[in-house]
């Protein structure tokens, strides 16, 4: 049951666990999803710059950033990726009239990264004021008013999303519109997608329109289709935010397999107890040495 | 964002990286995809000085008290002092290095709101909020030379948490994200926990007469043993993300951490209980070299989490390990 983490948190009879599916193969790149975020989050403008890699000038998600649109160009045989898996034709009909070069032609991937609402979140088990906590939707979300800015959940993030915010010093990061959800609204990103790239629901109900969309273009000749963090088997237990990739996690800027560092927990501290009665054997040793 | 990408102009697609300045490579160049060569993971946002200063002294002074509790039991009286002052202190400002360190500071008592044992910051506050009363007790004890009971027992309870004071910031570093921190978790306690026992004797023999530090000039060694011997562990275990220790500023810094520890053990074994001069030196040095240790360690974690390199290629060698075990999950 998905819902098993909001309980596991202590919400009683909690709402089934909400989450994002970004189907990366119909993102066309517009970031409204970034406009629409900041805009009903009120996150502050975080510097316009160019970055001459792509028409990516947002880089990365941050602090400031809790939607990200990645633009990947690569030149490779397309095979069914250029029609995606509706009826268009218009493709077939272009390719017929220029020929391919030998390198194959060049394809733009786009992708709305998002913080990933992990089943076992790294961030929320280190966050030492227990600023970060598990909503009744299943989400992961920072309570402002208690962040100390302790940075740890910075480095713990396996994908790196949350951030501090320079001159504020608190951590931010992507809430999945927890205020909208409470109201029964769906989240600004997911509202404004026009191609429903982003898309919005009951995580289980999510996970089965994925798989039938990743059949169905890998039927149509897309053999790059793939999930990304739908997998409650993987290092961070599934994701509640999961993604249709086109090409390797890697080439999209994401861990291609993540582990929530919390999960050696218990190695851990067995070697710190270990390393601790070191310590304490060597000082002994120090003093039961020759008088001097 | 802070930061113009690096490698911009190679877009994102399988690359093939190679090491300037001609350095022998410890694991051969591994080929790995990444978006325009972006890191990863986030830097992370501790200050160097605060961060790497605040592993230091907590280090110093959990090892400080074992030696108070040690001269103690072996009236030593000045070794005491020095040990009991060093340890107040360190603490004292190990405390105010991680406070310093904080996007608001105000707000550090936020961290005794909860108890939480998923969280290493959680429980070390909890861990340095019973210890630095108790070692600010001995040492004022000893200072005041009255309410003896209560000294002995701040001391004897001081040096029981102390070992633990020492090494749960490994945890703390270990359990995140970084690769040459997380990477290191095995290791990383001992090499705390020998570089807080060179901290506690380098201050005893800077600061203790000659007659009494023959304790810290043993723990000099032994401190130095273990330190440098689990950090050789720690690298041949790390595998590629060893790479981050051995490059750059980490690398200087690890090269002078090494050189000072172990100079400086050897030479508080040659100043035997005479050479003032020497003992002062060789305490220095012994200093030196754990504040060097920490900040290589901190410094090289954080060149690990900047290169993609060090996220994706061990992630892709799990994952092919796996997918030939047949699919053994991590």
């Amino acid at each position: 049951m998905t819902d098993d983490i909001a309980r596991a948190a202590g919400h009683t009879d909690p709402p089934p666990r909400m989450g994002f599916f970004t189907d990366t193969s119909v993102c066309i790149g517009c970031k409204a999803c970034e406009v629409a975020c900041k805009e009903w989050n009120a996150i502050p403008e975080d510097g316009l710059e160019l970055t001459g890699m792509s028409y990516d000038n947002t880089q990365g998600l941050g602090a400031d950033t809790w939607r990200h649109v990645a633009f990947v160009e690569q030149r490779r045989p397309l095979g069914g990726a250029a029609s995606g898996a509706g009826d268009v034709d218009v493709f077939d009909a272009a390719r017929d009239l220029a020929p391919a070069p030998g390198n194959g032609e060049l394809r733009w991937l786009m992708s709305s990264d998002v913080c990933k609402h992990c089943t076992r979140a790294a961030c929320l088990d280190v966050c030492p004021t227990g600023s970060l906590f598990r909503t009744e939707f299943g989400t992961v979300v920072v309570q402002e008013d208690i962040c100390n800015g302790c940075g740890y959940c910075v480095t713990a993030c396996p994908y790196g999303v949350i951030d501090q915010r320079p001159g504020d010093g608190r951590a931010w990061k992507c809430t999945l519109c927890y205020d909208r959800l409470g109201v029964g609204m769906e989240p600004a990103c997911a509202k404004s997608c026009p191609t429903d790239s982003i898309q919005f629901g009951p995580l289980e109900e999510l996970r089965e329109r994925a798989a039938d969309r990743v059949a169905q273009l890998r039927a149509a000749g897309v053999d790059d289709a793939r999930l990304y963090g739908e997998d409650p088997e993987d290092g961070v237990g599934g994701d509640g935010a999961f993604f249709l990739l086109l090409d390797e996690p890697e080439v999209y800027g994401l861990p291609p397999d993540p582990v929530v560092s919390t999960r050696d927990l218990p190695t851990m501290w067995r070697h710190a107890a270990a390393a601790a009665a070191s310590l304490a054997a060597l000082a002994v040793v120090s003093f039961a040495g020759r008088p001097r | 964002m802070s930061g113009a990408p690096r490698d911009a102009v190679e877009g994102a697609g399988r690359r093939r990286r190679r090491r300037g300045r001609g350095e022998q490579a410890v694991v051969p160049d591994a080929e790995f995809a990444s978006y325009y060569g972006r890191p990863i993971l986030k830097r992370p946002r501790w200050r160097p000085l605060d961060i790497a200063g605040y592993l230091a002294l907590g280090g110093l002074a959990g090892a400080s008290s074992l030696l108070a509790a040690g001269a103690d039991a072996t009236a030593r009286p000045a070794l005491a002092r020095t040990a009991k002052l060093g340890a107040a202190g360190a603490i004292s400002l190990s405390l105010a290095a991680l406070v310093h360190d904080l996007g608001r500071p105000s707000r550090f008592l936020n961290m005794l709101r909860v108890v939480k044992p998923t969280s290493p910051m959680n429980l070390g506050s909890w861990l340095l909020a019973g210890y630095a009363p108790l070692t600010m007790a001995a040492a004022a004890a000893d200072v005041a030379g009255r309410y003896r009971a209560v000294g002995a027992a701040a001391t004897a309870s001081a040096a029981a948490l102390g070992p633990a004071v020492a090494t749960y910031t490994a945890v703390l570093v270990s359990d995140t994200a970084v690769p040459a921190w997380h990477g290191g978790r095995r290791d990383l306690p001992f090499v705390f926990a020998g570089s807080g026992a060179t901290a506690a004797a380098g201050l005893a023999l800077v600061a203790a007469p000659g007659e009494e530090t023959g304790p810290a000039r043993r723990m000099a060694v032994l401190g130095a043993v273990l330190e440098l011997g689990a950090f050789q562990l720690m690298k041949r275990r790390l595998g590629l993300v060893a790479e981050p220790y051995e490059e750059g500023r980490p690398r200087a810094m690890l090269r002078a951490a090494e050189a000072l520890t172990a100079g400086g053990a050897a030479l508080a074994v040659c100043a035997g209980r005479r050479g003032r001069a020497r003992a002062v030196l060789a305490g220095t040095a012994l200093l030196a070299g754990s504040t060097a240790m920490r900040l290589a360690v901190f410094h090289a974690g954080v060149a690990s989490a900047e290169d993609p390199k060090y996220t994706v290629v061990p992630q892709r060698e799990r994952l092919e390990a796996r997918s030939r075990d047949g699919d053994g999950r991590p």
